[in-house]
């Protein structure tokens, strides 16, 4: 249920985020309205239509800052819990913070998965790429698309944290998402 | 002279890859109960100069470390004898000796011989008289055929001490990437050779049947490849190049076809791959994990690793029905199967009460068996005699190899000289 709750507030997120893009084009009620309103202005005094234009440019780029910092404070790595490539409430928190980003530029990314030292090599070569494969597969529904998306697990052998214990294998069980 | 400048840059690179090599080192930390009593009696060297290895102790040092002998030290020797004529039989049994090798070492263009003779102390009879020859530089191994054959005629079990084994040792690098070397050296962990060096992820080092090709899988080119490499030669061919997975290469005994697992149809299967036509056949289409691959003896099934039931365990295909069963259910994790040359015991990383050991299936009685006390176990491989068990594990903070006897008996452990030491593969026997 707390997975739908953070899905729904994503997808609202990213609706705020296409409807940004959507008034910088001009067939929209929204840009047809801040036309009218710039009109309006414009009929009182030119200097105040000049205002209006560049407050709405602010608002944009202000918006853009934000996810930017959204993006930045949730980071790029994705934690998971032992022996599963399920996303968590906390990585798909994270995950929604960064999709929020990719949407609005043209990067391509490269996924990498991660396990901790426990359980056989092998086996965890596949558990990483599975982890990687939950965060692409999530990314794609929610509208990135899969040719921007580059996949690969290193399974145990590219640990954050080399030591045995909960402490250092936690920050092994990851995906760690990087810019092309 | 540009030839000669080749041929010494290249002598160089060998030499220094060498000298890189991490040399294992054992340290035995339990017997079996009840050992036999042997006395290996120093070789007589018959050679010009000093002998290039001490035969007799290195047979000593194999028989020790098999925990089913206890051999008597040197230095409580009443005698050396190294010819029949020169064993007085009650100085032996004044030290409770059951049995006494004695031999000759001798050396003529090129070629070493070593003639050497077992004599029951008890039953004062000679058991064993017979030679092996080789080139000098093959010294270590005709040791290791002489103590093949001791433990052969008193324990009835072909020994499997002239065998080599893969291992990948690893130096951490600090703020860069682990530096990685696949290694080659002797079952006793002597003449250490590296066979590839890398920056990149190296894993799954494996031996084809006939102990002459090894594969592995490797991240060189920045994503995971099968490789197959010619031992003697060096030769490599990369056998895959797919998207996603390309990993967990297992021979099948006749050699002409190697299991594998791909993801390039979704998730990890396991395929076969024909390797005289590199024709491929998917084996398992499961949205699962299945993966590591380990062939039956008689080539008809392979057990592999999945979670289809929720949490690794393992299952047994069928090649000619193409039925899949489940083999273990014992423990909340089971995985990596290996299987004995006999076809009958399984050994496998086995998880229980959240540690990872190692633990053998035997296929007849259904019995599961936990070998190791240690944790974090993991990479078995078996001995082509099916006597002892290579594996991985955590010593302090370092990896280090370890042996176990399948029976669980004797165990010995070997760290590396310097950094960590992973991934054991035992060769088959090798031919001369």
């Amino acid at each position: 249920m707390k997975h739908l709750t953070i899905a729904s507030k994503a997808i609202a997120l990213l609706f705020s985020a296409a409807l940004l893009v959507a008034c910088s084009g001009s067939d929209t009620k929204e840009q047809d309205e801040a036309a009218a309103a710039a009109a309006a202005a414009a009929a009182a005094s030119a200097s105040a239509a000049q205002a209006a234009q560049a407050a709405q440019g602010a608002a944009v780029s202000a918006e853009m800052a934000a996810i930017e910092e959204a993006a930045a404070s949730a980071g790029t790595v994705f934690y998971f819990e032992y022996d599963s490539a399920n996303l968590t409430p906390e990585a798909l928190d994270a995950l929604n913070a960064n999709i929020a980003l990719l949407q609005r530029n043209n990067t391509n990314i490269r996924l990498e998965g991660h396990t901790d030292e426990r359980g056989t090599r092998e086996y965890n070569l596949a558990l990483g790429e599975g982890r990687a494969n939950s965060v692409r597969d999530y990314m794609v529904a929610s509208g990135i698309s899969g040719s921007r998306i580059e996949t690969i697990s290193f399974g145990e052998e590219r640990p954050i944290a080399y030591g045995t214990g909960e402490a250092n294998w936690s920050e092994n069980r990851r995906v760690e998402l990087k810019s092309q | 002279m540009k030839r000669l400048l080749t041929a010494l840059i290249t002598a160089a690179l060998v030499l220094s890859a060498a000298s890189a090599a991490a040399q294992l080192t054992i340290e035995i930390s339990q017997g079996a109960d009840n050992p036999t009593a042997i006395a290996v009696v120093p070789f007589a060297w018959q050679g010009v100069g000093a002998a290039p290895e001490e035969i007799a102790s290195i047979v000593d040092r194999d028989l020790a470390r098999s925990g089913q002998f206890a051999p008597i030290a040197l230095a409580d020797m009443l005698g050396n004898p190294t010819t029949e004529s020169e064993v007085f039989y009650r100085d032996w049994r004044s030290l409770s000796t059951e049995y006494l090798l004695i031999g000759q070492v001798s050396a003529e263009t090129g070629l070493l011989r070593v003639d050497y003779e077992l004599f029951d102390v008890v039953r004062q009879t000679k058991v064993l008289a017979s030679s092996e020859s080789g080139p000098v530089r093959d010294a270590r191994m005709l040791a290791h055929r002489v103590a093949d054959a001791v433990y052969e005629k008193l324990t009835g079990v072909p020994g499997a001490f002239a065998t080599k084994l893969l291992y990948i040792s690893v130096d951490r690098v600090p703020g860069a990437n682990d530096h990685s070397r696949l290694t080659m050296s002797d079952s006793d962990g002597a003449r250490p050779a590296v066979l590839l060096d890398t920056h990149e992820p190296l894993l799954t080092p494996t031996w084809s049947p006939d102990g002459k090709n090894i594969a592995y899988v490797s991240f060189e080119t920045g994503r995971p490849a099968i490789y197959r490499q010619e031992i003697a030669t060096g030769r490599r061919q990369q056998l895959t190049n797919f998207p996603g997975l390309n990993s967990s290469p297992a021979w099948s005994p006749d050699g002409k076809t190697m299991a594998m697992v791909l993801s390039k149809d979704g998730n990890a299967d396991i395929y076969l791959m024909d390797l005289a036509t590199k024709k491929l056949t998917q084996l398992t289409r499961h949205y699962a994990i299945d993966t590591e691959p380990a062939w039956m003896p008689d080539g008809q099934s392979l057990l592999f690793t999945s979670d289809r039931g929720g949490k690794p365990q393992i299952y047994r295909y069928d090649l000619s029905s193409g039925n899949t069963n489940r083999v273990t259910y014992e423990g909340t994790y089971n995985a990596r199967a290996r299987v004995s040359q006999d076809g009958r015991s399984v050994v496998m990383v086995h998880q229980t009460a959240g540690r990872f050991h190692i633990a053998v299936l035997d296929l007849v009685t259904n019995r599961m068996q936990i070998l190791t006390s240690t944790e974090l176990d993991e990479s078995p491989s078996i001995a082509p005699n099916g006597s002892m068990v290579l594996y991985a594990t955590k010593d302090k903070s370092r990896s280090i190899l370890a042996a176990v006897a399948v029976d669980g008996e004797a165990k010995f452990m070997l760290p590396a000289s310097k950094g960590d030491v992973r991934e054991p593969a035992w060769s088959p026997y090798l031919s001369r």
